[in-house]
């Protein structure tokens, strides 16, 4: 087809353009952070003894294990949970019921996460507080995130069952082969770097979470002995401290930040390197 | 039907329509136990009036308003940037080609970044670097980088499922490459294309973490783009956290927040639906 030259260069500049927001944000997070790595240095943050940024006491270990310990917790409890979810909607529940579920999880994976928070401190905080107080605590946190990213595991799940081909099932079935048997020994195994691509996303995203894990797990800069202590993530941390953090201290969150870039950069990586390895 | 027979399987699967039916309790106990406390403060008032006392009182006018101008400035960037992109990905760049994988690559990343990434790189360029401040435009162009990914992917499937005999058609009847753009392929795809517009309308209203550095705090009507506003995402987070007895409050203001989700994502389903039917008959 004839392309004039303002119609192809217009496009590839927005494409660009859009691909460029990626490079900007590091561009920026770095720019804003290097002043401060460059005059204490990277192992600082990992060193000092507390978080004190007034103080210039730099240490992110707190708050990095505390959304280590919470995307871990959430994602462990999630997968199974999702997956068992997701094999009920294929090979389970009646066609009526299976939509029914669809529509469901689509539901829920559109939630604002500031809804699952004030629900968090409505209604998990309260009981968690009657079994064993504080309440707002990494356990709360583990509990909302993983409501959260349930439905996501489900729907990442219930793609990559669609994918198999309907020739399995239907040798499956004239072999007579059992309903769990078949499930546990050719769908799920087919299936399985298409649902560990979809976990390793979501574990980016619990980690990445802010608003939800926020309200209800307490923001107390410490490393936890327990579930039912309370924790401040890396997000929950500057997402408080950035509306009047000034100086270093605006730095220091910059560099949490980028921190928290490069893992989550990391684990998209890793998920396209699965997601791609097995489909091609 | 897969057999069901053995004593064994019979036990596999009740364990599963057990897990699968508490599974589904919780999203349901989550609307009733919102619906519970925030539904005796919702009225046509709590629509109409603007906030008093911090949002203790009063209603949710002037951040629905808000939140209108934030999602317009946040589609008004996403819509010609993003739909530039997936024309550009769906007409000029080979798959496979070294463009194809790092533009793809990129806008996987970015898709992946967290919403508190966008929220600090934001108040960087926008609030500071180009001196816009905490305003609804500086909120509505953060929030327009991150939805814009999800936006691409979307428009990229509506503009692949126009089929390839009107492309051999246009190009038997030479026509040119922007009419083709403009006056078939756009066309065909525009169910598709509402669909991304809606995805991203629906994800960027349920954001907040990027508007509390950006579109900042401010409770009352804005009277420019260049005013700070608060969206109601924003709103549930402050009664929540920082409004003592704000609670009641918040969870009136998540039932909205929930009620406008939920008539998006059916009229996603609508178009979904109504465009799969149009691809089966041509």
């Amino acid at each position: 087809m004839r392309s004039s030259f303002w119609l192809v260069n217009s496009l590839k500049l927005a494409a660009w353009l859009s691909a460029a927001i990626l490079l900007l944000i590091l561009f920026f997070l770095i720019n804003e952070s290097l002043p401060l790595i460059q005059r204490i240095g990277l192992m600082r943050f990992f060193t000092d003894e507390s978080w004190h940024p007034l103080s210039n006491l730099y240490w992110l270990v707190p708050m990095l294990l505390a959304s280590f310990y919470m995307a871990v917790g959430a994602v462990l409890l999630a997968t199974p949970l999702g997956v068992v979810v997701a094999i009920f909607g294929h090979y389970y529940a009646p066609e009526l019921l299976a939509k029914f579920y669809r529509g469901l999880l689509g539901l829920l994976s559109g939630i604002p996460s500031v809804v699952f928070g004030l629900w968090g401190m409505i209604v998990i905080v309260p009981f968690i507080v009657q079994w064993m107080p504080p309440g707002a605590s990494l356990l709360a946190g583990i509990i909302v995130l993983t409501i959260m990213i349930l439905p996501l595991v489900a729907l990442t799940t219930d793609a990559a069952l669609k994918r198999i081909p309907i020739t399995y099932m239907r040798t499956a079935i004239s072999m007579g082969l059992s309903r769990w048997g078949t499930i546990r020994r050719i769908f799920l195994p087919v299936a399985f770097p298409g649902i560990l691509s979809g976990v390793v996303l979501q574990s980016g995203r619990a980690l990445g979470e802010t608003m939800a894990v926020l309200m209800v797990s307490g923001n107390v800069v410490q490393i936890p002995s327990s579930l039912f202590q309370p924790v401040r993530t890396l997000t929950a941390n500057i997402a408080l401290e950035m509306s009047y953090a000034m100086g270093e201290h605006r730095l220091a969150l910059f560099c949490s930040g980028l921190l928290l870039l490069c893992l989550t950069i990391a684990l998209v990586l890793l998920a396209n390197y699965i997601s791609r390895n097995h489909h091609a | 039907m897969l057999s069901l027979t053995s004593r064994r399987d019979q036990l596999y699967a009740l364990f599963i329509w057990t897990v699968a039916l508490l599974v589904a309790a919780v999203p349901l106990m989550m609307l009733w136990d919102l619906l519970y406390q925030g539904v005796p403060q919702i009225s046509l008032d709590f629509l109409l009036n603007d906030p008093l006392d911090a949002g203790r009182q009063g209603g949710v006018r002037s951040l629905l308003i808000s939140t209108a101008w934030i999602l317009g400035i946040c589609l008004a960037v996403t819509l010609p940037l993003g739909l530039g992109c997936a024309l550009y990905l769906n007409e000029f760049v080979l798959p496979g080609s070294r463009s194809a994988h790092w533009l793809g690559l990129s806008l996987d990343i970015l898709s992946g970044v967290p919403s508190i990434i966008f929220g600090l790189f934001g108040y960087t360029l926008f609030a500071v670097y180009l001196g816009m401040g905490f305003s609804i435009l500086s909120g509505g162009l953060s929030l327009a980088c991150m939805v814009l990914p999800l936006f691409i992917r979307t428009a990229e499937q509506a503009l692949r499922a126009c089929p390839i005999s009107y492309r051999q058609a246009a190009v038997a009847l030479n026509i040119s490459h922007q009419g083709f753009i403009r006056h078939i392929l756009l066309p065909s795809a525009s169910d598709g294309i509402a669909v991304a517009i809606i995805l991203s309308t629906g994800r960027a209203l349920a954001e907040t973490a990027v508007l509390i550095f950006t579109a900042g705090y401010v409770t009352r009507l804005p009277d420019s783009m260049w005013d700070s506003g608060r969206s109601l995402s924003v709103h549930i987070y402050d009664l929540a956290m920082n409004v003592p007895g704000g609670m009641d409050n918040a969870s009136a203001t998540a039932i909205v927040l929930v009620a406008l989700i939920i008539v998006i994502n059916s009229s996603v389903l609508f178009l979904i639906k109504r465009w799969k039917n149009k691809i089966q008959k041509t």
